[in-house]
């Protein structure tokens, strides 16, 4: 029997929110940018948002389980298209990250994502009921870090990190022992000790990033001082904030890259801690919407897929506001549905439309 | 209807077949996990806008507004004519500003092009200046030449790090003339900031640091301005707010004569020390000269390494005021001192003492360099007779000798208002004591009968020593600035900070007064100074010839012009409550009969002046004796 997807079951809730969301990015892309050379960024955001729009629906409609018997050639073709940047790609400011098709640019790693989200949940729901042995463990760090590390060597750093929490979860989904667990957060931390010292994984700007968050007067590249001034916009923005489009570090231009990796800061000058609880509330819901597509998804890989897609969001967002607030390094992650940028735009509506496409279709049996 | 199932049909079939359960529990945990990252978000957000609001504003608001100086032009300083010694000049600065985002390193070639400095430089500036908050500007360059301006202006959009700011310059007096005594400015240095006396001052700012303009800084620098301007974070100025006018510096005018500076100036010329004037009557300075000399300029300048160096490893100083700051024995100048104490404990009148080249004392031999014959004390002190002095210190005691030392000023800063003053030092039997847990001995107080042995002075402490005692036994704080030149609470805090012996009275009869200061006089004519004899004027004075090294080190060192010994000169005229007191030091001058002429040069040029200016012609005439107790203010010399 064909499967009944009708657009009753879409989830009109999660889109609401999601709208919102977008809604007050717009807003604040534009108060951020209205007196800078890059106004006229709301009106990107938007076609984005459109395109993203129109994306998901499409994606929705096509069932998800193809998406996952065709995850094989998908993810030859990502490694495929990863290792064309690393060998041809265009080189922008150093970083390898794209590659020319007729017709414009083409990022891979983006779209990976999506790509992994689908594989890591076909791979976890092939071992589905039994416990995870070392090779199985081994296996799924071999599926997500070897297009982790390529993408680490354009080099991104800030994409790279998010192809981990799609790791993490399908670990933790799929049933990892504590000790397990434990085992590898020690041998990562010893890896990671070791890249530090010996400096040979990290470059110089990227190590400083990485620690300038700790100290911000500390850094030679400016990372310290972006950080610095993220706290400043944050803190004076008070309780209620000083009012839309009232922002003196961001219209002063001090807040640098606002309508990016700081829009949150932004918002946060203009609307205060009430503002700042209000989207977070709403990434709230949006988020335990998702789970709860998840709780009710038919079947196993459809569980797995969403919460990919959630490890991912709330990774980002953990990041991006940690950031933000002096937490976390600069990492350059966009805040999701709010930092302006196709790339993410385009993720985040794909990825909410493959999780449209898990909650149409569980009714059908 | 049931088509066949591949697996994608029927979910809930793994691929292995078995079934499968979905992970609820699993989802729980999800859930909680979320809500737990989010409140750790929240709790950062809170910690930021609730907790940290009030800060962060403030911090806002200093990204914001910016306050640009307005500087205030420094007083200028003119001898006590109002004649002009040290002015200031407009000139333009470059800076270089941190606050930008972007790597200046990538900009130092062109800079260092555009700006003639070389790129190593730039880098050292930049080292020294790492510490420093990076809101704060880095002086890159001063006396920017107008070539130099419209490259920073040209270059606006590409190196919006430099930025000029007019200022005012120091413009001091050509090769190091007065030097010392006006001192340079430069900027406060670390150790300066932890002084409290500097509490009010920031990095960066330009203080004296050296002679007056250090000790009058507070004085001479005014009140900066500045202008509330809001900026954007590239410092471009977004409108204004309001200002604060600068409050310029105030003018000083100083005690000294130029005139007689610049005599005492020609007089040191080629030689290594020290020639200082007073007028005893009111301890005002007249003229103060060291040698050797630096250019202050320099120092306002941009100080070149090579110039710093040299002034750093010249062996004699050039920094050093050796007016207030050479500590060296006094050589027979110690004789008034001795003179005093010998007449006034009743000791010297009567003494007669022969002299035949020197005398022994606790089995050591005490040379005196001539043969003298029978001496008093009234051609002791012409004729500068060892023999004479080493009885009197032997019959007086180093505690004796000490008192009446300590009495005239002698091992304590005199108060000049100057800094760095040396103390020099008198010893003592509690001195010796003190400094080296050691008792005197009696044979050491012989040599400090014509001032050898662990005695040092200045020639400050010297000249109103001695000019004290022609005075009647008046001492004056020396002074280089018009007390009412500064408010009273300026003033008090001038005296604070540079304490010393100040005012003084000591007993000195009026009969021992005469004896001493006719003996004086008699110096330059039939005395060792004879050959200084000024013709129309009434010339006294007392030379010393100190030496440097041991009689044992001089025979084993076979001579050369290091070991020639100082030649002192403390003089005055008129002998008795004199208008001017010189003392003139020459290290390895060799005679003291050699520095009196020097010191006579300057008191020539200083009554030529005097007779010229009353327009009177002054006939040399020995003033008598007045009343017993000593005038606080002395009789003009008047004909």
């Amino acid at each position: 029997m064909r499967r009944l997807s009708s657009f009753r079951d879409f989830d009109w809730v999660l889109l609401g929110f999601v709208l919102v969301l977008s809604v007050i990015s717009v807003l604040e892309i534009k108060s951020a940018t209205v007196h800078t050379k890059f106004h006229g960024f709301d009106h990107k955001q938007l076609g984005f948002l459109a395109v993203g729009l129109v994306l998901m629906f499409l994606i929705s409609m096509i069932d998800y389980h193809r998406l996952i018997d065709i995850v094989h050639w998908a993810y030859g073709i990502s490694i495929l298209s990863l290792i064309a940047v690393l060998t041809v790609g265009t080189k922008v400011l150093g970083a390898r990250r794209w590659i020319r098709v007729p017709g414009g640019h083409f990022q891979p790693s983006e779209w990976i994502k999506l790509v992994l989200i689908v594989a890591v949940a076909r791979y976890f729901w092939g071992l589905a009921g039994r416990e995870l042995t070392w090779k199985d463990i081994g296996k799924a760090f071999a599926l997500v870090c070897i297009p982790m590390l390529m993408v680490l060597k354009q080099p991104d750093l800030g994409t790279s990190l998010t192809y981990l929490p799609i790791l993490a979860c399908g670990l933790f989904l799929g049933g990892i022992r504590f000790k397990q667990a434990a085992i590898i957060f020690l041998v990562i931390a010893l890896l990671i000790g070791g890249a530090w010292k010996t400096g040979k994984f990290l470059k110089p700007y990227q190590k400083a990033r990485l620690t300038s968050f700790i100290n911000p007067d500390n850094d030679p590249q400016g990372s310290g001082y972006q950080i610095r001034q993220s706290l400043i916009a944050v803190g004076s923005g008070g309780i209620w904030g000083k009012g839309a489009n009232k922002g003196t570090q961001t219209q002063g231009d001090f807040l640098p890259i606002p309508y990016t990796d700081f829009i949150f800061a932004a918002f946060c000058e203009e609307h205060g801690f009430i503002g700042a609880l209000g989207v977070i509330l709403l990434y709230f819901l949006i988020l335990m919407r998702l789970i709860q597509n998840a709780q009710t998804a038919s079947d196993l890989p459809g569980t797995y897929i969403i919460m990919g897609v959630v490890a991912v969001i709330i990774f980002q967002i953990a990041v991006n506001i940690g950031m933000v607030v002096g937490l976390m390094p600069v990492t350059g992650i966009p805040l999701p549905l709010m930092s302006y940028g196709g790339s993410s735009i385009l993720f985040t509506f794909l990825a909410l439309g493959i999780v449209m496409n898990v909650r149409m279709r569980r009714f059908v049996n | 209807m049931m088509e066949p199932a591949s697996h994608s049909e029927h979910p809930a079939l793994g691929i292995n077949g078995k079934a499968e359960k979905l992970p609820a529990g699993k989802l729980h945990s999800a859930q909680y996990i979320v809500a737990l990252i989010l409140a750790v978000l929240i709790t950062g957000l809170w910690r930021l806008q609730v907790l940290g609001a009030d800060n962060f504003r403030a911090l806002a608001d200093a990204n914001r507004i910016r306050k640009v100086p307005i500087l205030a032009p420094r007083g200028r300083i003119f001898d006590r004519n109002g004649r002009l010694l040290v002015d200031n000049y407009p000139s333009v600065s470059c800076y270089l500003l941190r606050d930008q985002a972007k790597n200046i390193n990538l900009d130092l070639p062109l800079i260092s092009r555009g700006l003639n400095i070389p790129i190593d430089q730039i880098q050292t500036i930049l080292r020294h200046y790492q510490a420093a908050p990076r809101y704060q500007p880095i002086p890159l360059k001063q006396d920017i030449t107008p070539d130099e301006q419209a490259f920073i202006e040209a270059h606006r959009n590409e190196l919006p790090e430099l930025e000029t700011l007019d200022v005012q310059r120091r413009l001091y007096p050509r090769d190091g003339f007065a030097a010392h005594l006006i001192g340079y400015v430069g900027e406060v240095s670390e150790e300066m900031l932890n002084n409290p006396r500097y509490a009010f001052y920031d990095p960066g700012d330009v203080v004296g640091r050296s002679g007056v303009e250090e000790a009058y800084d507070a004085v001479l620098r005014g009140t900066d301005g500045y202008r509330d301007v809001i900026v954007n974070s590239r410092g471009k100025e977004l409108g204004h707010l309001g200002q604060t006018l600068a409050i310029p510096g105030k003018d000083l005018r100083l005690t000294i004569d130029l005139d007689v500076q610049m005599a005492a100036e020609k007089a040191l010329e080629g030689k290594i020390g020290a020639i200082v004037a007073l007028d005893p009557h009111t301890g005002e300075v007249l003229a103060l000269a060291s040698r050797p000399t630096f250019d202050p300029n320099q120092f306002s300048g941009h100080l070149t390494k090579s110039y710093w160096n040299e002034i750093l490893t010249n062996p004699d100083h050039p920094l050093l005021d050796k007016v207030t700051q050479a500590q060296l024995a006094p050589g027979s100048t110690f004789k008034i001192i001795m003179s005093v104490a010998g007449l006034q404990e009743g000791v010297a009148q009567d003494m007669r003492v022969m002299c035949n080249g020197g005398a022994t004392f606790y089995g050591h031999f005490y040379a005196c360099d001539k043969h003298h014959g029978m001496v008093d004390i009234e051609n002791a002190i012409p004729w500068s007779c060892d023999t004479f002095y080493y009885t009197l210190a032997n019959k007086l005691g180093i505690d004796t000798i000490a008192r009446y030392a300590t009495s005239l000023g002698l091992g304590q800063r005199t108060g000049i208002d100057l800094p760095d003053e040396a103390a020099g030092n008198m010893p003592s039997t509690e001195w010796k004591l003190h400094t080296m847990h050691q008792p005197w001995y009696v044979g050491e107080t012989i040599s400090v009968g014509i001032g050898q042995g662990a005695v040092t002075a200045t020639p400050l402490q010297l000249a109103r020593a001695i000019g004290g005692v022609a005075s009647g036994g008046v001492l004056h704080r020396p002074h280089v600035v018009f007390p009412d030149e500064v408010s009273p609470d300026e003033l008090e805090a001038i005296h604070e900070t540079f304490s010393g012996s100040g005012e003084k009275r000591i007993p000195l009869s009026a009969q021992n007064w005469q004896i001493i200061t006719d003996a004086m006089a008699a110096t330059t004519l039939t005395g060792t100074a004879a050959a200084s004899h000024l013709e129309g004027i009434d010339f006294a004075g007392k030379t010393g010839t100190a030496q440097v090294m041991s009689h044992d080190a001089l025979a084993r060192s076979g001579g050369g012009h290091r070991t020639l010994p100082n030649a002192w000169f403390v003089g005055m005229a008129p002998r008795r409550n004199p208008d001017i007191v010189v003392a003139v030091l020459w290290q390895n001058g060799d005679w003291g009969s050699n520095s009196a002429k020097l010191a006579a040069q300057v008191i020539e040029a200083y009554v030529n002046k005097q007779r010229k200016r009353d327009n009177n012609v002054r006939v040399a005439e020995v003033p008598k004796v007045p009343a017993p107790a000593p005038a606080t203010v002395s009789t003009p010399v008047t004909d």
